[in-house]
């Protein structure tokens, strides 16, 4: 078989720019920054002992995401789908968060299809690892990884290098040390599943107002081996109120130049014809219009 | 925390040969935001209250705003060391100058006066920016707003600080009027006559909407209100004036003018200042 | 972002949505043409913004282009602003560590279907390496996006009808472009309902 020349597979990242980019970083003020998850995440391993309750895992994350000093999202999504039975909660580059855990998330999923089991968190936590260390920190993602699998329940933090910590209460962003100073102060061993919702909520907060990075609500997902219960939005306590002034615009306000007006309403009118195509005087024509009479169901067009 | 250092790679790719510096640095920027505007016969000069330093909170209550004189009132926004110690040589100036003149310095005094302080320093600036609001001689709200280095104009209204580019275009169009034609046949838009309820509504607006998006601004937030001398207080003080959650204080007149005679005035008092606080967000 | 400038906003409306853009190209502060359009339709109601450096606004533009074609012939229907944004959003993604600079924003109206016969409006917008928000009140983006968002947090609110989304999003654009040295130059407005679809040049600062 003669070798055919195949085009390089579509796979991977594509550097063609970088050594432009590097050439703007040089000649201008740099290059622009990425939307960037000023963070506080945590999870924390409960349940099991003699709580008397099922043993999971609960994670938790804040809403907030910034572009250097600016809010650019308030209710962002931090706490990403892994598998139904691992979730992954994303600091550091929001990109790169959503991403990996996304590819990470499909190969987890082929794993389950060929071996014919649930994946195991470990091996959620192996697959992220040598990924995030392949690119030597570069992609910017630090994760809480938690779940529930056959060996019970699960949890990691998983710096951009690479590193991997198994820990029964961890914390990760910028706010980590704020809801650190909760767990530190406040977690127990095997607390019920009540107590640990409110503790990483309590986490949260802590890293909500003290955390400038942090901010907005507080997501909560809880996972035991009866399956994943997402609480988005778990509390609000920063909702907006209403404004003082109302802002319409009297219409009119704005002077422009220049209309144009494409309309998407699309008005048929039907002419029948019969013979030649031509009108023929004296000879009544019935239009049948589409949808009605025989064959109008189909849409044709019948000669009367 | 050695297994974070950035990669060998790094090293290898740019040799440092030069020698790095290490330096202090003596400057420092403390988040916040500041606002001014001025009406006709009244001039409303506010700050939010958060005192920070990169994502961390120093406090939740730092005044950036202060009252100098019974018709002058202070904002001063940037690095809050610098800010503190230039208000504190700006009173100082204020009271060797009563002493000398035997009355409170005008108000576009203290404006050239800061301008000849901030340009003192001009090689070691104050990072600080300043906005001067307050009751013009002639009676009229003013509004002096000021570079770190002294070069200074009067306006309407001005933003300043981190939530500037957040602000002073939201100003442009509410209290300017800029990009926006009057219905037809009716008179022209002119600013700096909106009325105090519109002025504070405005103020407030614009500090939720700067909480809402900017990370340094927020927990609280205070508006100085001074008044014209004889000029009536029923749209502060008056039922519902305020909204919910706004609480107001008269600030005591200082200028005990001295040998207890009033200056020239409609038997009325002087200029009064009222202080309306209102709660941010803390997020 | 900085070389060429340019802003973009996009908000929502009561069953519309609105997006719009200066017209400004510059080189550094050099102003070079004030008729650079970095708003273009992908169908009949949806409609995305290319703030950014120029030369990656037509690279960008061509690809995007192409590969709607190709949807459009392989799925024999028109693509939703939410594939549409995830498109986009892979696209810049691929070029992770040598990034397009650009920050689009989309705008679109779904079309009804029999699943979802009263669609909400949508919108979003993306970092230069597709990180996607997708809000429910505003997008901005460009070298205007501070300014954009105080505006745009003061004078947004909720369902407003087409013509009033005009006066809303043209002020938003306006007094923020005139606040940036970067953006401005004239600007257009899109206003994308069920029906038609009105774009209208504005009557800006010229300087």
């Amino acid at each position: 078989m003669v070798a055919k020349a195949v085009e390089a597979p579509n796979v991977g990242f594509d550097f063609s720019n970088y050594a432009r980019n590097q050439f703007f970083g040089e000649r201008l003020q740099g290059i622009p920054k990425a939307t960037s998850t000023g963070t506080t995440i945590v999870g924390v391993i409960f349940g099991g002992g003699d709580s008397g309750e099922e043993p999971g895992v609960c994670l938790g994350a804040d809403t907030r995401a910034t572009g250097g000093p600016i809010v650019a999202d308030k209710n962002c999504e931090k706490i990403h789908y892994l598998t139904p039975q691992i979730r992954c909660c994303g600091a550091g580059t929001a990109a790169d968060t959503e991403f990996v855990t996304n590819l990470i998330s499909s190969n987890l999923e082929l794993h389950a299809l060929s071996q014919g089991r649930p994946a195991r968190v470990v091996t959620a936590m192996t697959m992220l690892k040598q990924y995030l260390f392949r690119y030597q920190g570069h992609v910017g993602a630090h994760l809480v990884l938690g779940g529930v699998d056959v060996t019970g329940p699960q949890l990691f933090t998983v710096h951009a290098h690479g590193s991997t910590d198994k820990l029964p209460y961890v914390t990760m962003g910028s706010g980590s040390l704020a809801a650190m100073a909760v767990f530190e102060s406040s977690f127990k061993e095997n607390m019920k599943r009540d107590e640990a919702i409110a503790l990483v909520a309590r986490a949260i907060r802590s890293g909500i107002f003290n955390d400038l990075g942090s901010g907005s609500n507080v997501d909560v997902a809880v996972i035991t081996k009866n399956g994943t219960e997402n609480l988005r939005n778990y509390e609000m306590p920063n909702e907006r109120g209403t404004k003082s002034r109302n802002y319409k615009f009297r219409r009119g306000t704005t002077a422009w130049t220049k209309e144009s007006i494409r309309s998407l309403i699309v008005s048929e009118e039907i002419k029948s014809t019969s013979g030649a195509g031509k009108d023929q005087g004296g000879v009544e024509v019935v239009a049948v219009p589409t949808g009605a009479g025989a064959g109008g169901e189909e849409g044709m067009e019948i000669d009367s | 925390m050695a297994l974070y250092h950035n990669p060998p790679m790094a090293y290898a790719q740019e040799p440092t040969t030069a020698p790095i510096e290490h330096r202090f640095n003596p400057y420092s920027d403390n988040g916040g935001s500041i606002l001014a505007i001025a009406g006709s016969d009244f001039s409303v000069i506010a700050g939010d209250t958060r005192q920070s330093e990169g994502y961390n909170i120093q406090t939740r209550y730092a005044r950036k705003v202060w009252q100098l004189t019974d018709k002058a009132v202070l904002a001063t926004n940037g690095f809050a060391a610098d800010g503190n110690n230039f208000v504190k040589r700006v009173k100082q100036r204020l009271e060797w100058y009563e002493h000398a003149h035997h009355k409170p310095m005008g108000l576009k005094s203290i404006a050239r006066m800061i301008q000849t302080m901030l340009y003192g320093k001009r090689f070691f600036p104050y990072y600080v920016y300043n906005i001067l609001g307050g009751i013009e001689e002639d009676g009229t709200g003013a509004v002096y707003s000021f570079d770190p280095v002294g070069s200074y104009e009067r306006e309407a209204c001005r933003a300043a600080g981190a939530a500037q580019s957040l602000i002073q275009p939201f100003l442009d169009n509410q209290i300017y009027f800029k990009n926006q034609q009057p219905e037809p046949g009716a008179a022209p838009f002119i600013p700096g006559n909106l009325p105090l309820g519109t002025v504070l509504s405005l103020v407030v607006d614009s500090f939720t909407s700067a909480t809402e998006r900017h990370i340094e601004v927020g927990d609280g937030m205070e508006i100085y209100v001074v008044m014209k001398r004889g000029r009536t207080t029923d749209d502060l003080l008056g039922d519902n004036k305020l909204a919910p959650g706004m609480t107001i204080e008269e600030l005591p007149s200082l200028g005990e003018s001295v040998g207890g005679v009033e200056s020239e005035g409609e038997g009325q008092g002087g200029e009064r200042t009222f202080l309306v606080r209102q709660a941010l967000k803390r997020d | 972002m900085e070389l060429n400038g340019g802003s973009v906003v996009a908000m929502i409306g009561k069953d519309c949505v609105a997006i719009a853009s200066d017209l400004r190209l510059g080189n550094q502060a050099v102003g070079v043409a004030s008729n650079f359009d970095k708003v273009f339709p992908v169908n009949d109601k949806l409609y995305y913004g290319l703030p950014g450096l120029a030369t990656d606004v037509y690279t960008l533009k061509e690809h995007l282009r192409f590969r709607v074609n190709m949807y459009r012939m392989k799925e024999e229907r028109e693509i939703t602003p939410k594939t549409f944004t995830h498109l986009v959003s892979s696209t810049l993604y691929e070029k992770r560590f040598g990034p397009f600079f650009i920050e689009p924003v989309v705008a679109g109206l779904p079309t009804p279907t029999e699943l979802d016969p009263h669609p909400k409006p949508f919108i979003s917008t993306m970092d230069t390496i597709g990180c996607i928000t997708t809000p429910k009140d505003f997008a901005v983006a460009g070298t205007a996006a501070d300014k954009l968002y105080g505006v745009a947090e003061g004078l947004w609110e909720p369902d407003l009808e087409p013509e009033d989304l005009f006066e809303t999003v043209s002020q938003t654009l306006l007094n923020a472009v005139d606040r940036d040295a970067l953006s401005g130059w004239g600007a257009v407005v899109h206003i994308i309902t069920q029906d038609k679809v009105i774009t209208r040049t504005l009557r800006a600062r010229m300087d």
